[in-house]
């Protein structure tokens, strides 16, 4: 009796499971990136063209604060190099954060300065507080992007859809100043202008920059700022499991060979 | 997980003893073999994170420093000492390199060569800790207030209860006004 | 079941100890010469389980609270921290995090198993209610933890649970101030639900304790729901359910280790990683899977204070069980009429479940709009849900008390080894 009501939850599971996804938003197209699947890691090349459109276009507008230079260079990073086991040494992180000039206070004078940036240190805000960011946003701040990717469901797919999915509003929706017409956005109206356009980045690996692969990249880049140690985990979970499958195999030996004597 | 009982109560069967045994001995070794691999992660998180690897070295302006004075920074939640060094200290230092030494050292072994003014040093008593006051003791050195020992100039352990001398951290000159620590 | 103790100390440290503090006897007597029945299914494994979740979020927590700060400004930021920059950090917050949920699959296995198989009979009503407790302190510790990394859902959930107590008349609103500590949900909320998150695990453990005392002194019920009655109903703990509830927990491992190392996030909610704003709830605000059933409750009534009640009124039903069931027979594998309100019960549990994850107004069957019927649209989750929890309240207040008095049971066997031998349900 009790197997007929464990097959019946699981058919429950089954048929109730996708109805858990709900909203009135457009769905966001399948991607393949590379970090899915169990044994999925992520591409170091489209890392790097997903940072350079952060770089060049996010970042004038969107902080991330949980990131820091070394980062890039972490293993599974953008900018990862075997040779270099200590992040803060990796000489593409070192130059990146260099070029950046970081806010800090002179240690004789307390004056404010400007310094070039180090390793350790963070990617830069755009906006000195969340209030000039909303001054300048017409008085909505641009969301932090560490973990943007994990914090929208739909995530990295819905983050690509949403930066190459602007269209003209359908009939009868009109816009008020400072909002623009996405299907993806819940709602439709969002107040992010287009951000990107064909050839606005240019890709040093030579790819082809249009607005489609640069989302999908950056995309790409956010979900490994959101979960830097995707590939860990996941390299991790296949010895767990097949540790424990093994385990599981000898305690089952070990438990008939216990109990073959006994009736039960 | 498994109790290692399974096997000293386990029934005896009709079958070849050592067989049975295997399996059981097997399933307790693979459960030591987890637990251990399990408690690994939850040791290493004690070590450093990586933030604060991030900051294990420190870039220093010797400009900022006049001749006979030291400045304090922080270094790894340590204080570290950079001394600017005067000719009659460094001298009052050479001239004790063949004096009896609880921990012998010269003085040349103790700073980069040429650089015999810049003197590097984990303010750390090798005692127990404690942070030495620059300029006291008996040597003019250095001198701890918590027990009592008394380092001179080259930060060398010439009296009290602490077994070496002050250590001299892994540093590298940048350039002639700078110093990269750690 | 407490016979003599077959303890032998075997030298003379083991001799000297057991008469001074006999804690090798209290082992021995309680987890390898304790005899148990011989037909325990695998549905009796879950105990041990349920104390291998303990232990995992004892430990990871511990270890958690080492890098976590427990203030508004900082919590958001310190979980991401432990996730980005300490070592195998990502690891024990996801171990921690998934373990929740793994704890209470597991603790609603082993409620349905005792409900079925009728555990919580005489003389096991103790055992049964200090179960409940132990369920009771399980959702306040989870609720509060959930808290902690002070995410949307962290925030709004803990101002639309605290706002419940707000229900009751006269005492309420004092209440809900006590425990915010403010006007609202703010940082004295996140640090005493801090201190009281890491406390509360500590009397959960001491809970259990006296549930596995009290089950140790009524012995273990059995799928038959026959009591032992001599050596041949029963086998030595160790090795028989040791090894048993080994395999058990290794198969259970390879659940929790699929949800940690492949899907983390897949039973949390995207909205708890953007950090709290007290000024912005999120569109849609749903807790944790394991409280919905009792969140579709609450919103299938009407009105706030019932609503409230019902909600509680829901768990302790769970607490009042022992005495609104009259039947003679414990087990329901001998109760066939019982066997289907059971099921029908399972499935209300599941479907209020799934209604609480859905807007109240939202379709069961999509795109049919059929009449209004009194507040809302007759093919609607609130209507559903009011629907399941009128049979989840009549299970226990009409179906158990009625039914024992009424039905026909199959006939149960002398000793548990009698079935052995002939009933062929016994893979029940």
């Amino acid at each position: 009796m009790l197997r007929k009501v464990t097959l019946l939850a699981a058919a429950l599971v089954l048929v109730a499971g996708p109805a858990f996804a709900a909203g009135d938003a457009k769905k966001p197209a399948d991607i393949a990136f590379s970090y899915e699947g169990p044994f999925g890691a992520y591409d170091q090349a489209q890392l790097q063209r997903g940072y350079k459109v952060y770089r060049e276009v996010c970042a004038a507008c969107h902080s991330m604060n949980l990131l820091a230079f070394r980062n890039l260079a972490d293993r599974g990073g953008p900018f990862y190099d075997s040779k270099y086991k200590n992040a803060n040494d990796n000489p593409y992180a070192k130059a990146i954060a260099a070029d950046t000039q970081i806010n800090d206070l002179d240690s004789e004078t307390g004056d404010a300065i400007q310094r070039p940036g180090t390793p350790a240190d963070r990617f830069p805000n755009p906006y000195p507080n969340v209030i000039a960011a909303k001054a300048g946003n017409g008085g909505i701040a641009p969301p932090d992007l560490s973990v943007m990717a994990k914090a929208r469901s739909g995530g990295p797919e819905y983050i690509a859809a949403l930066l190459s999915g602007y269209t003209d509003p359908p009939a009868g929706v009109t816009l008020s100043p400072g909002l623009n017409y996405n299907p993806y956005f819940p709602g439709g109206l969002i107040a992010m202008a287009p951000p990107l356009a064909p050839d606005q980045v240019t890709f040093d690996d030579g790819t082809k920059s249009t607005v489609k692969q640069q989302a999908t990249d950056v995309a790409a880049f956010l979900m490994w700022a959101a979960e830097p140690k995707l590939e860990e985990r996941k390299q991790m979970g296949a010895a767990v499991l097949v540790f424990l499958v093994l385990f599981s195999g000898l305690l089952y030996a070990s438990y008939r060979r216990v109990w073959r004597n006994e009736s039960h | 997980m498994v109790d290692p009982a399974v096997n000293a109560a386990n029934p005896s069967g009709g079958e070849d003893p050592s067989r049975r045994d295997f399996i059981h001995i097997a399933a307790i070794s693979a459960a030591a073999v987890g637990g251990a691999a399990v408690a690994w992660p939850f040791i290493a998180q004690m070590n450093p994170s990586a933030d604060t690897m991030a900051l294990a070295s420190v870039e220093y302006d010797l400009t900022k420093i006049e001749p006979g004075m030291q400045v304090t920074i922080n270094w790894r939640g340590k204080p570290l000492f950079i001394r600017y060094r005067t000719q009659a200290q460094i001298d009052a230092a050479v001239k004790d390199d063949g004096a009896s030494l609880p921990d012998p050292q010269t003085d040349a072994e103790r700073h980069k060569e040429g650089k015999a003014q810049w003197l590097v040093l984990v303010g750390s008593c090798t005692h127990l800790g404690c942070v030495p006051t620059v300029g006291g003791g008996d040597y003019q050195g250095w001198f701890c207030p918590c027990h009592g020992s008394h380092y001179d100039t080259s930060g060398r352990i010439r009296k009290g209860p602490a077994p070496t001398n002050l250590v001299v951290p892994e540093y590298a000159f940048l350039s002639d006004t700078k110093v990269k620590i750690g | 079941m407490s016979g003599h103790s077959t303890y032998q100390p075997k030298n003379a440290f083991s001799r000297w100890m057991d008469a001074r503090l006999p804690v090798g006897r209290l082992v021995w007597d309680s987890f390898v010469d304790y005899p148990t029945p011989r037909n325990l299914n695998y549905w009796y494994t879950f105990g041990g389980i349920l104390s291998l979740c303990l232990g995992v979020q004892i430990i990871t927590g511990i270890v958690l609270a080492m890098h976590y700060t427990p203030s508004a400004a900082g919590a958001f930021n310190s979980v991401e921290h432990i996730m980005r920059n300490v070592n195998y950090g990502w690891l024990i917050r996801y171990m921690h995090s998934n373990g929740a949920s793994m704890f209470f699959i597991a603790v609603y296995l082993h409620m349905f198993r005792g409900l079925y198989y009728g555990s919580y009979k005489a003389p096991r009503e103790v055992l049964w209610i200090l179960g409940c407790v132990i369920y009771l302190l399980m959702m306040a510790t989870a609720f509060m933890g959930y808290v902690l990394p002070w995410g949307q859902m962290s925030f709004h959930g803990a101002v639309v649970i605290t706002n419940l107590l707000g229900a009751f008349p006269i005492v309420g609103e004092t209440i809900t101030t006590l425990l915010w500590g403010g006007f609202a949900v703010d940082e004295p909320t996140l640090k005493r639900f801090f201190s009281l998150h890491y406390l509360l695990p500590f009397v959960i453990a001491g809970v259990v304790i006296l549930h596995v005392w009290a089950l140790h002194v009524v012995g273990q019920n059995n799928p038959t729901g026959v009591d032992p009655k001599s050596k041949a109903d029963t086998v030595p703990f160790t090795p028989y359910a040791t090894v048993k509830d080994g395999f058990a927990m290794s198969v259970f491992l390879i659940l929790f280790a699929t949800f940690v190392f492949y899907m983390p996030n897949a039973l949390g909610h995207a909205d708890n990683y953007i950090p709290a704003d007290p000024l912005v709830t999120p569109a849609h605000i749903v807790p944790e899977w394991y409280f919905l059933p009792f969140y579709a409750i609450l919103r299938a009534v009407p009105d706030k204070l019932m609503g409230v009640l019902a909600m509680f009124g829901a768990i302790g039903c769970l607490f009042a069980l022992p005495w609104l069931d009259t039947s003679k027979v414990k087990s329901m594998r001998y109760r066939p009429q019982a066997q289907l309100y059971f099921v029908i019960f399972v499935a209300t549990c599941w479907i209020l479940g799934v209604a609480g994850g859905k807007l109240p107004d939202d379709h069961v069957i999509p795109h049919l709009s059929t009449f209004t019927f009194i507040d809302a649209d007759l093919n609607s989750y609130v209507w559903l849900s009011r629907v399941a929890t009128l049979y989840y309240f009549a299970y226990f207040l009409v179906v158990m008390p009625v039914l024992g008095l009424i039905e026909k049971p199959r006939p149960v066997p002398e000793t548990i080894s009698s079935p052995v031998l002939g009933d062929s349900d016994k893979k029940d």
